[in-house]
């Protein structure tokens, strides 16, 4: 603890939330770097977001403590937390201009007019909105509504950002252009940044690093890389990506019987026509074209497995080979090793 | 707001069209007819089966009415009584609003229910329950008994309308003012009163007309000492000619179609029906 009171940024030391007699948040860690970007992933209901309210202070922890840039805020409110929230439906205030929505934290902190005047206009151009600064927010889109809700938040210069669902309103191609656009102002910024997403594609795309979380615990926390390459429990192996789930042993590329759990990546499924060291004859099922890949489902004597094949896909009912070049083994649920 | 109205004109058809016209006038003949008789009545001299036409036309009548002290006085008593009235349910029922539209406690339906108490059963009993105990309390032909008689009216509408505005302003509005740094006083000051002000605007509406039109309680503790303009009907239909009751019934109109249109603007300019997503 006192190691990580001297870091910049956000330490969250053994975080636990009692809500409805039900703990939400059990005894949790975790230190985000200053200027790092950190999402927070995991299905409803594991606790992301009462996590995420609990920095920004509309919920105070049962135990543990909550320090921003080596300053204890564990129990101040969220008027008085540098933090700034971007809610999930954007909470824009609908009697309000897009520019007084933006100028309303400058107001409350009882900036000069000029002033006020100077940090909105930034904000706006910073989210290339100035040309809507007089639009109400029932008059502009849902991605516009977006931008004012960050640039509302970036405008107090907060030491710390927090994203809530930032993009789960947003239809498909918008999402992703508004995630670059988030990713670069944090990146030119350099603030340190919270997200909390249950969409891993969003999660792997944004972050430096993700913390996966389950029934209020961190599961793992690490890059993207590292979670896809090594998730270090079964449930983050089935939580991120694709996986074939077998039960049993796993010897020289063959599910063997065993009491473990063996986890393999579909694109580590490696389909041949011919023989080569390590593949054993396998025949194509079923072919599910997915774009830019298929979805090939192979029978081997071993097990049925699931491979991403992205050229040459082969025909139902064709005889070849299928190779397992990496497998992940899992016993009660931690990684014992990959093969 | 715009596409349901074109759904609704699409799905409209001629039947329904002359229906629907039907209806309006009847609905027209029905509310401004009796009006336009009162309109009238208030500008004869006369106007009498089996004359077609009215004998002539006067301001008599209405330089009578505000010459007539007894009519004045009702008319003086009326427009400060409902103000002080408003202002008291105001005063009175808005926290309890605020706390029946937020706060989560226990007697919360209870007490939101027991508000209709006053208004589920002929009032003229709970009136004259209240009489007896305004004689002990010498509060019988007083303005101090008429506003309290008055304000029992205006409850109803002074809780239960600001009620569901306060519950309606949605949670992460607050949340995200307090966010940008304002204190609790300063987020209900600038983000929740001022988005539950609509509602809070139509009860003011309502109590105030609730209050200007009470005759019942009003004429039976407030007689013969204090009379408002509806108690003071009572006396005009029996004593006055049918002009001067058709002049006052137009002033007693009035307030009611100015508040109401002074107040649309603000009610149904919708910024509460406008601007954030609710999921």
């Amino acid at each position: 603890m006192t190691e990580a009171l001297q870091e910049d940024g956000l330490v969250l030391g053994g975080l636990t939330k009692v809500l409805g007699g039900r703990v939400i948040i059990d005894n949790l860690h975790l230190v985000v770097k200053k200027g790092e970007m950190v999402s927070l992933l995991g299905p409803s209901g594991c606790g992301k977001t009462t996590t995420l309210r609990m920095i920004a202070g509309f919920l105070i922890p049962d135990k543990g403590d909550i320090l921003l840039n080596g300053k204890d805020v564990t129990t101040l409110g969220p008027e008085k937390r540098p933090s700034a929230m971007v809610f999930q439906n954007y909470a824009l205030w609908p009697h309000m201009t897009v520019f007084n929505n933006v100028a309303y934290p400058l107001k409350v902190r009882k900036l000069s007019k000029p002033e006020i005047e100077k940090r909105v206009h930034e904000a706006l151009n910073l989210v290339n909105l100035m040309h809507h600064k007089d639009s109400r927010p029932s008059q502009i889109s849902g991605g516009e509504q977006q931008r004012v809700a960050l640039a509302r938040a970036l405008v107090q210069e907060p030491d710390i950002l927090l994203l809530d669902e930032p993009l789960s309103n947003l239809d498909a191609k918008l999402r992703v252009k508004v995630r670059e656009d988030i990713r670069d102002l944090q990146r030119r910024l350099g603030i340190t940044t919270v997200i909390v997403t249950h969409d891993q594609d969003e999660a792997l795309s944004i972050s430096d690093r993700i913390a996966v979380m389950n029934a209020g615990k961190i599961e793992q926390f690490s890059t993207p890389q590292e979670l896809y390459d090594r998730p270090e429990t079964e449930y983050v192996a089935n939580f991120i990506g694709s996986l074939n789930h077998l039960q049993g042993g796993y010897n020289d590329g063959q599910i063997i019987a065993g009491s473990e759990v063996v986890g393999i990546r579909p694109e580590d499924v490696i389909f041949t026509k011919g023989q080569v060291p390590g593949s054993y004859s396998a025949t194509v099922e079923l072919v599910v074209p997915r774009g830019h890949f298929s979805e090939v489902y192979l029978k081997r004597a071993d097990a049925e497995l699931r491979a991403f094949i992205s050229s040459d896909i082969p025909a139902v009912g064709t005889t070849g080979y299928a190779r397992i070049s990496k497998a992940l083994i899992y016993q009660d649920g931690k990684l014992v090793r990959v093969a | 707001m715009a596409r349901r109205e074109k759904t609704r004109s699409k799905s409209s058809s001629p039947v329904i069209k002359v229906f629907l016209l039907i209806m309006m006038i009847a609905l027209a003949f029905f509310i401004l007819g009796p009006l336009l008789w009162l309109g009238i009545h208030a500008f004869v001299s006369n106007w009498t089966y089996p004359n077609l036409y009215p004998d002539g036309w006067t301001f008599h009548w209405w330089t009578q009415v505000f010459a007539d002290s007894a009519l004045a006085d009702a008319i003086r008593n009326s427009l400060i009584i409902s103000p002080i009235v408003v202002i008291a349910s105001m005063i009175i029922c808005l926290p309890a609003a605020y706390a029946a539209g937020r706060l989560h406690y226990a007697g919360r339906k209870t007490f939101l229910i027991g508000m209709f108490a006053a208004n589920s059963f002929p009032k003229i009993g709970l009136f004259a329950s209240i009489a007896t105990l305004y004689y002990a309390l010498n509060l019988m032909g007083t303005v101090v008994g008429v506003i309290i008689i008055q304000l029992l009216g205006t409850i109803i509408y002074m809780t239960w309308i600001p009620a569901a505005a306060f519950a309606a302003v949605p949670r992460n509005l607050e949340e995200a003012a307090r966010d940008a740094g304002a204190s609790k006083f300063k987020v209900f000051r600038s983000i929740t009163l001022r988005l539950a002000m609509p509602g809070i605007l139509v009860a003011i509406v309502m109590s105030f007309l609730a209050s200007f039109d009470e005759a019942q309680g009003t004429y039976l503790v407030g007689a013969p000492a204090v009379f408002t303009m509806p108690t003071e009907m009572y006396s005009l239909v029996q004593n006055y000619p049918i002009q001067v009751a058709a002049v006052f019934s137009l002033l007693l109109a009035l307030p009611s179609v100015l508040l109401i249109s002074l107040a649309r603007k603000h009610i149904v300019g919708g910024q509460l029906a406008e601007g954030f997503q609710i999921k």
